[in-house]
């Protein structure tokens, strides 16, 4: 105990009284704590925010280049100009197929995890896991340019089983292919999946973790052979858990700008064409409406999520 | 690797996609490090064809490098502290208290993870516009702590859920006013989830970069350091050695935290 704690004691300081008023008002002490971080997160966040959904009301104006600060619907209709459209729509495109890709990817582990393995093996299937969600998000992007350069690991792999055949029939096939894989969206859904598989893993496992034991017993004495306890049974016990994992991997490329900048083909994704109208083009009023068309789509989604019972998963 | 529900072994095909899946996940960075020591200077040739040590001295010397880790070191301590700060105190306000409005609060803070980084960095960006704040370490830190904050939260408010209550009630009955039972009974129960929690995030300011580009004006972190050098190499090879470097740094704090938290599995790792 602090001599400052004792004095205060003896003589009922004013950190006493303090105490006792907190004490007895649960309201006040309730205000006390919550104060400071409310007041961060709702005034610099929260109002950086709103400033910037106040912002896709405004417009440019073509001949000046200056932003016009009136009201007007003007720069949410340029959303819909083809060229911006194009740039949605292949977001979404990539956004819905990594998160399918990675549910495919992560199941067989989440389920390894959960039901086979223990002790040892478990906290290193766990630890393997949680590393490269951790870890340099950035140095992990890089690592996949390393490895499609075109003289990297990968051509080099398939040079040595005599497969390079095989990677130029891939890289012939029209939209998803191009000149090599790092310029082609295969390489982009490749870094994606990479880079989001992580977030996946984590709320099957957690999903299935709950599945009780004594289901699946049930389940066998039943009748059931266990492919059908897997289809009737565990799988939808896990489907919360993969619809969690969807909101990240869903999310997180949505918002995206680094990964189809340093891997892929020029053409834009979301976040690189807010990127781009904000610095270079200056056309604020744009940016903010195209920061807007993630917001909704993830508004929706969690909307959905909530209602197949994602966030008790979570 | 009997199942805990069967007892019959896990199949070859799911031994072997779980084998594939997490050397997927951990190959490419044991690339990182192959390619740190290769001779080759202008390309990603594989396989490398001499091995070196040189790069790690020529990085060594460039003060570049260290200026941008310097930088990266201030943000991502101070940053820490403040979510810290803030963290702990959402929580203890949190675990027990059911009041109007608490759905919205955890989704506040939540939020700033939720959302895509560069809705965060866009939003601060066009309001320091708006305010005229010039760019400077501050703005780069105001940001880093508003998402670090749900990282110390959700260690420290799951570690309160498995904490009694009644431990801070007898402290208050033996005599005890607020400020000791924080001190003597709250802080050391949840020391470790705290500083598991703070560990994290530092490891994920250090290496933010989506946020940063919007809040850091002409200023380089390392993360941003790293993002020019991959649009417009220079040496490839120094940056190979960075990138290992940040892996290292990012990789014991991570350890670390989940040695605080071993035995509440899935709590560190929630909700980056």
């Amino acid at each position: 105990m602090s001599s400052a704690a004792l004095d205060a004691r003896k003589t009922g300081g004013w950190l006493r009284w303090i105490s006792t008023q907190l004490h007895s008002r649960p309201r006040l002490l309730l205000a006390v704590l919550l104060g400071p971080p409310l007041v961060w997160l709702g005034v610099i966040y929260l109002g950086s925010l709103f400033a910037l959904l106040l912002q896709s009301f405004f417009s440019i104006d073509e001949f000046s280049g200056l932003v016009r600060k009136e009201f007007t619907l003007k720069t949410y209709s340029e959303l819909l100009h083809p060229a911006n459209l194009d740039i949605i729509l292949r977001t979404v495109g990539m956004a819905s197929s990594v998160t399918v890709a990675a549910a495919i990817v992560a199941f067989p582990i989440a389920y390894f995890m959960a039901w086979h393995a223990s002790g040892k093996l478990k906290a290193l299937c766990y630890i393997g896991v949680m590393l490269p969600l951790w870890s340099s998000y950035l140095v992990r992007v890089y690592s996949w340019k390393l490895i499609l350069a075109r003289e990297g690991i990968l051509n080099w792999v398939f040079e040595q089983l005599y497969l390079t055949w095989l990677l130029d029939a891939i890289l012939a096939i029209p939209v998803i292919g191009g000149p090599s894989l790092s310029i082609s969206y295969m390489g982009t859904f490749l870094v994606f999946l990479y880079i989001w598989l992580p977030f996946m893993i984590l709320p099957i496992q957690a999903a299935l973790e709950r599945v009780p034991p004594s289901l699946v017993d049930a389940s066998a004495d039943l009748g059931a052979r266990p492919r059908l306890t897997f289809r009737k049974v565990i799988l939808p016990l896990a489907f919360p858990g993969v619809v969690a994992g969807s909101i990240f991997t869903f999310s997180l490329t949505l918002g995206d700008y680094i990964i189809p900048q340093i891997v892929g083909s020029s053409r834009l994704f979301i976040g690189q064409a807010v990127f781009t109208h904000q610095g270079t083009a200056g056309n604020i009023p744009l940016a903010a409406a195209f920061t807007v068309v993630p917001i909704v789509i993830m508004g929706i989604y969690l909307t959905v999520a909530k209602r197949l019972g994602a966030f008790d998963a979570l | 690797m009997r199942s805990r529900a069967t007892g019959k072994r896990a199949s070859l095909g799911l031994i072997s996609a779980t084998v594939g899946g997490l050397l997927f996940l951990h190959v490419p960075l044991a690339l990182i490090l192959l390619y740190a020591f290769t001779t080759e200077e202008k390309s990603y040739q594989f396989p490398p064809p001499g091995l070196t040590l040189k790069w790690f001295e020529v990085a060594w010397g460039r003060q570049d490098i260290w200026d941008a880790l310097f930088l990266s070191v201030k943000v991502a301590s101070v940053s820490t502290v403040a979510a810290m700060a803030f963290g702990t105190l959402a929580a203890a306000a949190m675990y027990r208290s059911r009041f109007f409005g608490r759905e919205t609060v955890s989704l506040l803070i939540i939020l700033p993870i939720a959302l895509p980084g560069i809705i965060t960095g866009i939003s601060l960006r066009s309001a320091f516009h708006l305010m005229e704040i010039p760019f400077s370490l501050w703005t780069i830190v105001l940001g880093h702590a508003t998402f670090c904050i749900v990282v110390v939260y959700n260690n420290v408010v799951a570690r309160f859920r498995r904490t009694s209550a009644s431990l801070v009630e007898a402290s208050m009955d033996l005599g005890a006013d607020g400020f000791q039972t924080f001190r003597h009974v709250v802080l050391p129960n949840i020391a470790t989830a705290l500083l598991a929690g703070g560990l994290l995030a530092f490891a994920l300011s250090f290496d933010e970069v989506i946020v940063t580009t919007f809040t850091a004006g002409q200023q380089t972190t390392l993360p941003i350091w790293m993002l020019t050098e991959l649009v417009r190499p220079r040496q490839r090879p120094v940056t190979n050695v960075v990138a290992v470097f940040v892996i290292a740094v990012t990789l014991i704090p991570i350890l670390a935290a989940y040695y605080f938290t071993r035995g509440t599995e899935g709590v560190s790792g929630n909700g980056k």
